[in-house]
């Protein structure tokens, strides 16, 4: 039995299930978890449908062991996922550091909810903005993608998983509440319709592979464990054989290089939507369910004759620092809502240099953010 | 219908009301082909707490996807009565039920008064499908979907062998709107 399909097909989905169901069109086939509000839903689809694919689905003790398992698979050759809400992200970020320095690929969503702790099981938050980029310490670069729609939940799982493969790397799917638990319409693409990335594998013999040779570019290929391939990993620093080294230059060039590996191919992995920015005098930035929101106040704004105009980045981190300052330097005021209070709006600021004043407009309660709010504060930075 | 609708089916956790929107978001989306957003907000609990599922329909893209201007609300509890209502557009419609919902304030909205919990319970013989009648009331009441695309939905997600009692409650959702409009009609005379 196949999941994909010759044809496409209109389904009527939450979020979540698109994103299991991208996550499998992507060639997802092992999934570690452990169930966690708002985010459930993403194990209960792939716990029914990994193994009628031949793939493995396992609930594990906790977070921990989770993002372990997922790497284990990775290593093994097998595109893998686990799916969690801010309690369980804060419980992965040791191992989320253990698949960046080993540069494992894995995908990891993130549906967020309030926090901190156990916060707002079932209220919608936009606070771990920050802890995707540094949740895990020491100098690392990670790609975080932020889907605003269900079809969008779908897509950017199996973008995901295309620049995990393409640039060995741990991908963060960082939605939250509103977009997980929203159904609307998913037109899931035909088999063939997505391009679908695997990882660079090596061409040498056995005897000579070096799992971290950077001589042939920033993204070393990746052998399969079990291939005959042997080799070591260790979340030590290493040089290309994968043995520990504390030498001081190797290890600094070895830094350099990986935050380069992302940092230097930008074009290939920012994405983003703009709405009415062509004349914006006051620009908003927003991401997920907030950036809907932030669209309708755009609509609203332009009908009583204000030039809004809305950036939203769907890839959040790297952040789109060159877009971002052009039009932050055109505009005359910015204006950043979020479900938090005020993380989004630090990267605005550090990127438009306080060219421009930039407000925010905050809810941590756990509500959506409406189009009058944003409205009302667009209206304000008019009249500043 | 050409701009957006609004509706929110508000009630207590274990009322049905998430599936009811899910039934109706899917009957306008997939099976009338126009756009519609589900969204639900409701408490920890398994039972109980308040549970609220918005439904949003529209022929045109739909950005905010919870209800604020409410076109329709559907009230299962006091609770959600009172706490809605407010948001209720000028000239929308109220739907409450009339075993559950004792204090009713008029205003710039039309009240719909009938009794869905009563009616699953007697008419039907099981207080669950309560949502499913709310829903067939719904559609009577306001032809935001049509009766070919609910039906479908239902039988779409109904569980194998409760097709009937669930087309069934749909039914007598309809003709409680359609007697209630009846009694109204006679009254005026």
């Amino acid at each position: 039995m196949t999941e994909q399909r010759e044809t496409r097909r209109i389904r009527f989905i939450q979020g979540n299930e698109a994103c299991a169901e991208g996550a499998l069109y992507a060639g997802c086939r092992f999934f570690a978890g452990y169930p966690i509000t708002p985010s459930s839903e993403i194990a209960e689809v792939l716990g029914e449908k990994l193994p009628r694919l031949g793939g493995r689905f396992i609930q594990m003790e906790d977070e921990i062991a989770a993002m372990a398992a997922v790497i284990g698979a990775s290593l093994a050759g097998v595109k893998s996922l686990t799916a969690t809400s801010g309690p369980g992200f804060s419980l992965k970020q040791e191992n989320i550091g253990y698949a960046c320095i080993t540069e494992v690929p894995c995908v990891i969503v993130n549906v967020q909810r309030g926090g901190p702790s156990t916060g707002l099981p079932t209220g919608p938050a936009q606070a771990d903005i920050l802890q995707t980029r540094w949740g895990t310490h020491g100098d690392h670069p990670i790609i975080v993608v932020t889907p605003s729609t269900v079809a969008e939940m779908f897509t950017e799982t199996v973008r995901a998983f295309n620049l995990s493969e393409k640039f060995r790397t741990p991908v963060v799917v960082l939605a939250d509440e509103i977009v997980g638990h929203m159904r609307e319409k998913l037109v899931v693409p035909a088999t063939g319709e997505i391009e679908i990335l695997g990882r660079a594998k090596p061409a040498c013999d056995p005897s000579e592979y070096r799992p971290y040779d950077v001589s042939r570019g920033d993204v070393p290929p990746m052998a399969n464990f079990g291939e005959g391939y042997r080799f070591h990993v260790t979340g030590l620093s290493h040089d290309a054989t994968g043995f520990p080294t504390s030498d001081a230059a190797t290890v600094h060039a070895d830094q350099v290089r990986m935050t380069r590996k992302i940092y230097g191919r930008l074009e290939e992995i920012e994405k983003s939507e703009e709405t009415e920015t062509g004349d914006a005098e006051i620009l908003l930035v927003a991401i997920g369910s907030t950036a809907r929101s932030a669209r309708s106040a755009v609509r609203l704004a332009r009908e009583r004759g204000l030039r809004a105009g809305l950036f939203r980045p769907i890839t959040l981190w790297p952040f789109p620092d060159a877009r971002v300052r052009d039009l932050a330097k055109k505009a005359l005021a910015v204006v950043v809502p979020e479900m938090n209070l005020g993380q989004l709006a630090l990267e605005v600021e550090r990127v438009a240099h306080c060219d421009v004043p930039i407000t925010g407009v905050h809810s941590a309660g756990g509500e959506a953010i409406s189009p009058a709010q944003i409205l009302a504060a667009v209206e304000k930075a008019v009249v500043r | 219908m050409s701009g957006r609708y609004e509706i929110r089916l508000g009630g207590s956790g274990g009322q049905g009301l998430i599936l009811a929107g899910v039934i109706l978001g899917e009957a306008a989306a997939i099976h009338d082909g126009k756009n519609a957003v589900q969204t639900q907000s409701y408490g920890p609990e398994a039972r109980g707490g308040m549970s609220k599922s918005d439904v949003i329909v529209s022929n045109e893209e739909i950005d905010y996807p919870k209800a604020y201007r409410m076109d329709l609300l559907l009230a299962l509890t006091q609770a959600s009565f009172s706490g809605y209502v407010k948001d209720v557009k000028p000239g929308g419609l109220v739907v409450y039920d009339t075993s559950l919902v004792r204090d009713v304030c008029e205003g710039n909205y039309r009240l719909v008064g009938i009794p869905i919990v009563e009616t699953a319970t007697r008419a039907i013989g099981k207080s669950m499908v309560a949502n499913v009648v709310s829903l067939g009331a719904i559609v009577e009441l306001t032809g935001i979907v049509s009766k070919e695309a609910v039906e479908k939905s239902l039988m779409g997600r109904a569980p194998r062998g409760t097709e009937e009692i669930n087309r069934r409650a749909l039914h007598a959702g309809y003709d409680l709107v359609k007697n209630a409009e009846q009694k109204t009609t006679a009254g005026n005379r």
